[in-house]
């Protein structure tokens, strides 16, 4: 072997070592699970220990009112709780991006950092000893005369919301923040220098160049949000009707695995048609917003 | 004449640097002022407060006869060329220039046609369509000027948007950005650390230095008849020679320096007799020879060895030392090439008329310092 066949051995076999943890996650974790829950939802019990192919579990799905509708339900409220949470960021991040100088800047970042240091769960029991019947908000209320009794305030789809969005601002801060801090300030007092209000600026200027970082937050808060269970199921209780719950129920309470596994497949190709859609919307490609935030 | 800007009193202070010191100047329609200093002197300031991005603390800016005070930037009748152009990279050629147009709510066609036509007249025909990262920098740079004269403003403001471009480019771009101006017959204010910029532009010119303006007048004037040493060492090239004023005598003042060489120049200001004065010479204004004799009759002689021969073309000089001092003196070649081949070390003498040199009293802390 000569050194130069040797030293391109190496080159290959260290890339491959390299290569090997991501790979390994990626066939144990990903691939291989998917595969499993595919043919699980492409079977039928017809008896123990005795399956068929069949779509049936998709059909049940169809034809059974109540999945369809928390199925829809769920991705509209991912949808709302997605917008709501960019017009929320989006101002925390101008601020820190742009308004805020060096020191206090990081501190405001700090600030929206430090509550994810608890776990999710913490945080959602925090919320829980706000709002519910017996908590601090309604006594509140009742103590300056707003409410008579005290109101309860989990179990509406208002407090899911509040949730969601609270467990998913940083996910939308970050991206907004390196997005905003990339536009060259001089651009937005040419924009202003030419004639543009506050708002011209904002449209013309500030959300075209910021849109990769914006497409990039509304996919990750929209798929972290879709895909959550604690937050609607804690804050939402029997009302969440949250499309994960529907699959926990079907794999852990009913053990129709073949059920769960379709509607795992149901949910990944409804997160995968509304990004795609957003990104067209949008007029951004998956790669380029990736690759700039 | 008509002014489009007067400044009057303009006064801005950061914390306790005074940035701009009571300023007042005028400027005439249609004509090319420079702020001409050095960074740090307030000219970006001044031309901030002119566009409308600060505000001053005191003073009002008049801008075609009407006071700007609590006008917005997007409010005023003046536009900005960008140091760093501020292109909008989001947005085609056309639509850089249909920008303004568009906040002033012109409809599509026409502002079409009229950002056709203005990039037609910056010689950027046919361009509307290209993106802004497709242009060179001279292309971008008409761009910029297109996007802010499309808008017909009173006043074109221009901060030191040469200062990205390499030297060829900056010197051709010189000249284009004079040709533009006689063109659109605009009033630009531009402001600029680079004396040959503002020289070669400018119908006037304000040197600033500290907040307040050190001698306003035309290029002739600074360069000729610098009023305060700080110009007549920042415009244009000096010999600068600090001593004391020994002997003066119908205008002409004898300095003396400390380590005992004797000039002549005339006095600007009150000299006072035996205080401390700055010289200054410039290269082309003495004369060379490798002997004596060659000097004009009447000017006082001085003695030099050449330290090193400075060949830039057209703007050749050499660098000598007065021999008894050994201090520096610069001196332009003559274009006959005469001294094109003098040596280093080689004797020379070298002579100069009074009334062409000028001195002032020192600026405190002045003294002993050569330049």
């Amino acid at each position: 072997m000569g050194d130069l066949a040797r030293a391109r051995w190496y080159g290959r076999l260290s890339l491959a070592l390299l290569l090997a943890p991501a790979l390994l996650w990626l066939g144990a974790l990903v691939i291989l699970p998917h595969v499993e829950l595919a043919t699980l939802s492409f079977r039928q019990r017809v008896g123990p220990h005795q399956y068929v192919a069949s779509l049936a579990q998709y059909r049940t799905f169809f034809t059974e009112s109540l999945y369809w509708h928390v199925f829809v339900r769920t991705a509209l409220m991912s949808v709302v709780s997605t917008a709501l949470t960019l017009v929320l960021a989006f101002p925390v991040a101008w601020v820190i991006a742009k308004i805020a100088r060096g020191r206090a800047g990081s501190l405001l970042f700090i600030l929206c950092l430090i509550p994810f240091w608890v776990s999710e769960t913490v945080r959602t029991l925090g919320w829980m000893i706000l709002l519910r019947e017996s908590g601090v908000l309604p006594a509140l209320l009742v103590k300056l005369g707003i409410t008579d009794v005290p109101v309860e305030m989990l179990y509406h789809d208002a407090t899911i919301l509040i949730g969601l969005i609270y467990t998913s601002m940083l996910f939308m801060v970050i991206p907004l923040i390196s997005a905003l801090e990339s536009l060259d300030n001089a651009l937005i007092e040419a924009a202003y220098d030419l004639g543009a209000g506050g708002f011209a600026v904002l449209r013309t200027i500030v959300i075209p160049h910021a849109a990769p970082g914006i497409t990039a937050g509304c996919i990750i808060v929209f798929m972290l949000t879709l895909g959550n269970y604690l937050t609607p199921t804690l804050l939402g209780g029997k009302n969440s009707q949250w499309f994960t719950e529907q699959i926990y129920t079907q794999f852990i309470t009913r053990f129709n695995w073949e059920q769960g596994a379709a509607f795992g497949f149901l949910l990944l190709g409804l997160s995968t048609t509304l990004v795609v859609a957003g990104l067209k919307l949008a007029g951004q490609s998956f790669g380029d917003v990736m690759r700039r935030t | 004449m008509t002014a489009d800007l007067n400044c009057d009193g303009v006064s801005k202070r950061f914390g306790s640097h005074v940035a701009v010191d009571a300023l007042s100047f005028t400027v005439e329609r249609g004509s090319f002022f420079s702020i001409l200093g050095p960074s740090g002197c307030g000219k970006t300031t001044l031309l901030r407060m002119i566009a409308g991005f600060i505000e001053p603390d005191a003073g009002d800016i008049v801008i075609g006869g009407g006071s700007m005070r609590g006008v917005a930037p997007n409010r005023r009748p003046v536009n900005m060329v960008f140091q760093q152009l501020a292109l909008f990279p989001m947005m085609s050629v056309g639509d850089n220039v249909a920008f303004g147009l568009a906040r002033r709510g012109v409809a599509r066609a026409e502002r079409t046609r009229r950002a056709d036509a203005m990039l037609e007249r910056v010689g950027l025909g046919g361009a509307a369509h290209k993106r802004v990262d497709e242009m060179s920098g001279g292309q971008r740079q008409r761009v910029a000027i297109a996007r802010s004269l499309v808008l017909e403003p009173t006043l074109l403001l221009l901060d030191e948007p040469l200062g990205a471009l390499d030297l060829k480019l900056r010197e051709h771009m010189k000249i284009e950005l004079k040709q533009l101006q006689a063109a659109f017959g605009t009033t630009f204010v531009y402001i600029t650390h680079d004396q040959s910029e503002a020289l070669v532009l400018s119908d006037h010119v304000g040197v600033m230095n500290h907040g307040r303006f050190e001698q306003l007048g035309t290029p002739q004037d600074l360069y000729y008849r610098p009023q305060t040493p700080f110009v007549a060492g920042f415009v244009g090239a000096n010999n600068r020679i600090v001593g004391r004023a020994a002997r003066s005598e119908g205008g002409v003042v004898e300095i003396a320096t400390s380590d005992g060489w004797v000039i002549h120049a005339r006095g600007a200001g009150t000299i006072a007799a035996d205080g401390a004065v700055e010289g200054f010479v410039r290269p082309e204004v003495a004369s060379l020879g490798r002997s004596a004799e060659e000097l004009p009759a009447g000017q006082p002689r001085h003695a030099g060895r050449v330290q090193s021969v400075l060949f830039d073309g057209a703007n050749s000089a050499v660098l000598l030392q007065e021999s008894r001092t050994r201090r520096e003196f610069r001196i332009a070649l003559p274009q006959t090439g005469q001294f094109s081949d003098l040596k280093p070390g080689e004797p020379v003498f070298f002579s100069f008329d009074p009334e062409r040199a000028v001195c002032f009293p020192a600026r405190p802390g002045a003294e002993g310092r050569d330049g």
